[in-house]
């Protein structure tokens, strides 16, 4: 009897995981079928870059340039055990470009716009404008979530470079100007080892692939979220959780495909 | 007066709990029609159906002859511009001001140029009496203004039928006098139907053509609001004149007192 019960639960969490999964496809598909018409409004993207993107600027230069200060200052103290301290400039430009600047721009994107994307749908939600914009015969996937996604697309990739060249600064800053690395030897040893398809093509692969997988999460959980308070700060929190460890398993997964040989 | 819409025989559950049961309505061109009963009744519910937001277990909803759920999105959205629909708290976007409210309907539905967009919006906020007010945001007028506001954008497009969740809930007595004026102003003006969800019976009264009533998911009464007034039927005479013991139960049903408090045994 008990067996049974066990049974018939593992079967029902199962059947609601996959239908959960398949409706959120159906949501990921209507939205991305619906996103033609952004061409005649590409107002409506460039608002949500501006507030999408603007907003996360600062909190993402600062994380960089104390990325890449952190960065230089590790290399450095390993680096001269093996007498390689001029190849720092490489170790910072490849570490930020190739991970670094991809994931942790991700993470704090996710806690910083994807949270702010989930409220802000979820209580949309709870305060009816979402019915309100379908009895407008406006379909709020295509009006309220896809201008946000392709927003997020293209902003994460961007945060990311702009992360990165920070982050190369702050190595320099620390390697050459405060440890006394020589300057010639900082940037040529990167400008000889960085590649731009291996390298820089791919880190970029990866945050166009983050900003994908963190915008449709921040905006379906909001989307689907009970229109409760409770509901909405459970979407918020789940947006950062799910984001994060979605992060880490593309990202290794990513690197497994670009990186091996 | 032929109907725009027409109710029959619908059915409507969440889950195993039936919400509605066996409706047939009918709101003629032209009319306002008050859809009444206590919270819980079913009301909002038959609003979402004719709006297609949900769909009826069986029966049919037909607005200007089309059945609601048979539609495809496509159809459903274009049978939507000709409805306006006010929610009950005006579900105003609150990152936009009062004017780009109403504005909303025309730039998604018209390719109009700004200029008449400005003047139609500008009438519109001007027939709600919030012209002055349209450079503010939701969250700097009252809740009786944001109803307001809202009434005037679910009109911007003219729409056939106009629908109304709880109009007058929440508003001072003036406010509920200016908006149950204005819903039958714009009615007339419009040419257009409206149907009214309340429990408030002064105001819907004043307004209706014609009353439904609505008790757990089915139409218990209907008529006139002069029939209304003086009907002996036990759930109208408690709706209508707000009496405690009548049909309608204080308690929410289940155990009683006795049971509760274990004296079951001893009684």
């Amino acid at each position: 009897m008990i067996g049974r019960r066990l049974l018939a639960d593992i079967g029902n969490t199962v059947r609601d995981y996959v239908e959960s999964l398949g409706y959120a496809t159906r949501v990921f598909f209507t939205m991305i079928g619906l996103s033609g018409g952004l061409w005649r409004r590409p107002r409506l993207v460039v608002e949500q870059l501006h507030f999408i993107g603007n907003y996360s600027l600062l909190i993402i230069t600062l994380s960089g340039l104390f990325v890449g200060m952190v960065l230089g200052l590790q290399g450095y103290y390993t680096l001269t055990k093996y007498g390689a301290s001029e190849s720092l400039g490489l170790l910072v430009a490849l570490g930020l470009t190739r991970e670094l600047g991809p994931v942790i721009t991700a993470l704090l994107f996710a806690g910083r716009a994807g949270t702010s994307l989930t409220a802000e749908i979820g209580l949309m939600k709870a305060g009816e404008q979402l019915s309100a914009m379908e009895m407008m015969a406006v379909n709020p996937i295509q009006r309220v979530l896809a201008p946000r996604f392709w927003a997020g697309v293209v902003a994460v990739p961007l945060l990311a470079s702009i992360f990165s060249a920070v982050g190369i600064f702050g190595g320099y800053l620390v390697g050459v100007k405060l440890i006394g690395v020589d300057a010639g030897a900082f940037w040529s040893q990167m400008q000889s080892g960085v590649d731009l398809w291996k390298d820089v093509f791919n880190g970029f692969v990866k945050s166009v692939v983050f900003g994908i997988a963190i915008m449709f999460i921040a905006l379906y959980q909001g989307y689907e979220a009970r229109p409760t308070p409770e509901d909405v700060a459970g979407a918020t929190t789940r947006t950062v959780v799910v984001s994060s460890l979605m992060i880490w398993w593309l990202d290794f997964m990513l690197t497994a495909l670009m990186f091996s040989r | 007066m032929p109907n725009l819409v027409e109710i029959r025989d619908l059915h409507f559950s969440y889950g195993k709990r039936a919400i509605l049961a066996g409706l047939h309505m009918d709101f003629p061109k032209g009319k306002v029609v008050a859809v009444m009963g206590g919270s819980g009744s079913g009301k909002t519910t038959v609003l979402r159906l004719i709006g297609g937001q949900i769909r009826p277990k069986t029966g049919q909803v037909s607005v200007d002859g089309q059945i609601v759920h048979q539609l495809k999105t496509s159809d459903l959205y274009l049978l939507r511009r000709k409805m306006g629909m006010l929610f009950q708290h005006g579900a105003l976007f609150t990152d936009l001001t009062v004017f780009e409210n109403v504005a909303f309907p025309l730039r998604e539905h018209t390719d109009l140029p700004e200029e008449l967009i400005r003047d139609l919006v500008l009438m519109k906020l001007h027939a709600v009496g919030l012209r002055n007010a349209a450079r503010l945001k939701p969250g700097e007028i009252s809740g009786g203004m944001a109803r307001r506001v809202a009434l005037a954008r679910s009109i911007a497009l003219d729409p056939q039928l106009i629908m109304y969740d709880e109009p007058f809930a929440g508003l001072d007595p003036i406010s509920m006098g200016v908006t149950a004026n204005l819903i039958r102003n714009l009615n007339d003006a419009l040419g257009s139907t409206s149907i009214l969800v309340s429990h408030d019976v002064k105001e819907s009264f004043t307004i209706a053509d014609y009353v439904y009533f609505l008790s757990q998911g089915k139409i218990v009464a209907h008529g006139t609001p002069a029939d209304m007034m003086v009907s002996t039927d036990p759930y109208v005479k408690q709706f209508v004149h707000a009496e405690a013991d009548g049909p309608v139960p204080f308690h929410y049903p289940g155990k009683s007192l006795a049971e509760d408090l274990g004296l079951g045994a001893r009684a």
